[in-house]
C-alpha cells in the first residue's frame, strides 16, 4: 500500500458518515422546507406572517440583551481574576467554568429554582415573585449558560495584554475610566466580538433551555419544535430551522476566525 | 513564579478593597459566582432533603436518591452505554481522519474539516430535524439505539478530530514518518508506532470531551428518542415536567456527581494537550 493510499483509506470512514449522517440529511432538510404547499414562499412567510417575525424579534432581542449582559459581566470578573492573585481564586474560577457542562434542560430547571412557584426569590421575598416562566427566566437561563463560555475566552485574551500600557496611561494622568475605554477595551476587542458572536448564536438556538422555561413564549426553537411535533408543519419547521442554521454558523464563522477557539454551541 | 511573601500576599489583599474599582469589580465577580452556585446548591440540597417545602428542618434523606435509581437506573445505563460506545466510533473514525488531515493539510482538508464541524454551530434541533427526515422511516434504525448514537457522533466528532489534529499539527510528522520509512516501516506500522503514542495527549483530551458532552446531550436526543430509550438528560427533562421537585433535584444530583468529575478531567486533559500542541 503506497503512502497515498494509505492516507485516502484513513479519510474514507469520516468521508462516507459525514455523507451519509450530515451531507445528505441537510440537502434533505433544505428540500423539505420548498417542498411544501408554499413553495419557496416559506422564507417569505417568516418574514411576512405576525407570528414568525415576532417570533424572530423576540428572539434576537432576548439573545442581544443576553450577549450584552454576558459581556459585561464576564469582562468585568475576567479581568479582576487575570489581575489579582488572591486566596479563594481558584475557587471562585472554579465556580464561574463548572457549569460549562450543563445541558441546557439542567440550567433551565436551576432557573425555576430560583425563580419558580417553590423559588428562592418567591420564598425570601412578600409576595408573590415567579419570574422563571417569562422572558426573564428566560434571559437569566442564557445568561447561566454563557457566562463561563465568554470568561474563558476573554480570560485568554485578558492574560495576553500587556500591563504595562495600562500602567502607563495611568502614568499620564487617565482615570480608571478613561483606561478601561482606551486601553483595555482595544486590547480585548477581538475575543470581545468573538465571545459575543459565540454567545448570540447559542442563544439564538438554545433548545433545552427553552424547553423547560418557554412554555407560553415563542422563541425561534420552541417554535420550530411545536411546528414539526405539534402542526406537522414541517415545511416551515425545515425553512426556520435552515435560517437559524445558517445565521449560527455564520456568526461562529466570525468568532472563530478573530479568536480560534472552538465552544460548543447547543443548550 | 516564586511563591509569594505572606505578608506581600495580605497586603495585596487588603488593597483589594482599597480601590473602589477593584471592589466593584469583586461585587461583580462574587455575584455572578453567587448567581451560578445557589441554584445549583440549592437543587443537591433539594434532592436530599426529606421536604423541600418545609426546609431543610424536615430532614435530610437518601429515599428520593433511592427512587430515582428505581425510577430512571435504565436512563444511566442507557446514556453510560452510549457514551462508550460513541467513544469508540469516534475514535475510530476520528483518529485516522485527524491523522489523514495533518498530513494533507491544504483547502480541501480545511473545507473538509470545516464541513464536520458544522454540527457544533448548527443547533442540534436542526440536525435532529434532518436526520429524522431522511431515516425517520427506516423503522428499524429509527427506533434503535443507533439512531441517538448516530446524532451523538455527529455532534462530538468535531471535537474529537480538532483535539487529535491540533497535537499532530504541532509536531514534525514528516521528519519523523520519513525517518521510520528509511528503516522500513509501512504506512500502517508508523501509524501505530508513531503517529498515535505522539498524539495520545490529544486522543485523552477529544475522548474525555466527547463521553463529557455525550453523557450531557440534549438538543439532539431529545427529538431523535423513543419512548424506550431515555437518556439520562432525557429523563431529566421527564422528571422536571411530571415529578416532585424532590425528585427532581435527586435525579440532577445524580447527573452532577457524575458530570462534574468527567468536566474537570476534561479541563486537565485539554490544558495538557494544549500545552503540548504550543
Amino acid at each position: 500500500m503506497t503512502n497515498r493510499t494509505f492516507v485516502l483509506t484513513c479519510l474514507t470512514p469520516l468521508l462516507i458518515f459525514s455523507l451519509a449522517f450530515l451531507a445528505f440529511p441537510l440537502i434533505r432538510l433544505f428540500l423539505a422546507s420548498v417542498e411544501g404547499d408554499n413553495g419557496w414562499a416559506v422564507y417569505l412567510d417568516i418574514i411576512r406572517k405576525p407570528r414568525y417575525i415576532n417570533t424572530l424579534v423576540l428572539t434576537v432581542l432576548v439573545s442581544l440583551a443576553t450577549t450584552f449582559a454576558a459581556l459585561a459581566v464576564s469582562t468585568t470578573a475576567g479581568m479582576f481574576l487575570v489581575r489579582n492573585k488572591f486566596r479563594g481564586r481558584n475557587t471562585l474560577l472554579s465556580i464561574l467554568t463548572l457549569p460549562l457542562a450543563f445541558p441546557g434542560v439542567v440550567i433551565g430547571f436551576l432557573i425555576i429554582l430560583l425563580g419558580g412557584r417553590q423559588g428562592l426569590v418567591n420564598q425570601i421575598t412578600p409576595g408573590h415573585v415567579v419570574f422563571a416562566y417569562s422572558v426573564l427566566g428566560l434571559f437569566l437561563g442564557y445568561l447561566y449558560f454563557s457566562i463561563p463560555r465568554v470568561l474563558l475566552t476573554v480570560m485568554a485574551a485578558a492574560e495576553k495584554l500587556d500591563p504595562a500600557l495600562e500602567e502607563a496611561a495611568r502614568t499620564l494622568g487617565a482615570n480608571p475610566f478613561r483606561v478601561v475605554i482606551d486601553v483595555i477595551l482595544p486590547g480585548l476587542m477581538p475575543s470581545l466580538i468573538a465571545s459575543g458572536a459565540i454567545a448570540f448564536a447559542t442563544a439564538m438556538g438554545a433548545f433545552g433551555t427553552a424547553f423547560t422555561l418557554a412554555t407560553n413564549i415563542d422563541v425561534i426553537p420552541m417554535v420550530i419544535y411545536t411546528e414539526f411535533t405539534l402542526s406537522a408543519n414541517i415545511a416551515m419547521a425545515s425553512a426556520l430551522s435552515i435560517v437559524l442554521g445558517v445565521v449560527t454558523w455564520i456568526l461562529l464563522l466570525i468568532a472563530r476566525s478573530l479568536s480560534g477557539t472552538t465552544v460548543a454551541a447547543g443548550g | 513564579m516564586p511563591e509569594a511573601y505572606p505578608a506581600q500576599r495580605l497586603q495585596q489583599e487588603v488593597n483589594l478593597f482599597k480601590s473602589k474599582t477593584k471592589l466593584l469589580q469583586l461585587t461583580v465577580t462574587l455575584t455572578a459566582c453567587a448567581f451560578l452556585l445557589i441554584p445549583t446548591l440549592m437543587s443537591v440540597l433539594a434532592g436530599i432533603t426529606v421536604n423541600y417545602f418545609k426546609g431543610v428542618s424536615s430532614g435530610l434523606t437518601f429515599k428520593w436518591v433511592l427512587n430515582v435509581w428505581e425510577l430512571y437506573a435504565d436512563s444511566i445505563f442507557l446514556s453510560l452505554w452510549l457514551a462508550i460506545a460513541c467513544l469508540i466510533v469516534t475514535l475510530i473514525i476520528g483518529l485516522p481522519a485527524a491523522y489523514g488531515l495533518a498530513r494533507h493539510p491544504g483547502w480541501l482538508s480545511r473545507l473538509l474539516e470545516e464541513f464536520i464541524s458544522l454540527p457544533l454551530a448548527v443547533p442540534g434541533l436542526a440536525l435532529a430535524l434532518a436526520l429524522l427526515q431522511l431515516y425517520g422511516t427506516l423503522s428499524g434504525f429509527r427506533t434503535s439505539w443507533t439512531f441517538i448514537l448516530v446524532g451523538h457522533v455527529l455532534y462530538t466528532l468535531p471535537f474529537m478530530v480538532r483535539s487529535i489534529l491540533a497535537v499532530l499539527a504541532a509536531m514534525d510528522l514528516k521528519t519523523l514518518e520519513e525517518g521510520a520509512a528509511s528503516l522500513g516501516a509501512s504506512p500502517w506500522q508508523r501509524f501505530r508506532d508513531i503517529v498515535v503514542p505522539n498524539a495520545m495527549p490529544g486522543i485523552l483530551a477529544g475522548a474525555l470531551t466527547v463521553v463529557t458532552l455525550s453523557i450531557g446531550e440534549f438538543n439532539l436526543t431529545w427529538m431523535l428518542h423513543t419512548p424506550y430509550l431515555k437518556t439520562l438528560p432525557v429523563g431529566l427533562a421527564d422528571s422536571y415536567a411530571s415529578m416532585r421537585l424532590e425528585i427532581a433535584s435527586a435525579y440532577t444530583l445524580v447527573f452532577f456527581v457524575l458530570i462534574v468529575p468527567l468536566l474537570m478531567a476534561m479541563q486537565w486533559a485539554s490544558a495538557r494537550a494544549q500545552r503540548i500542541a504550543q
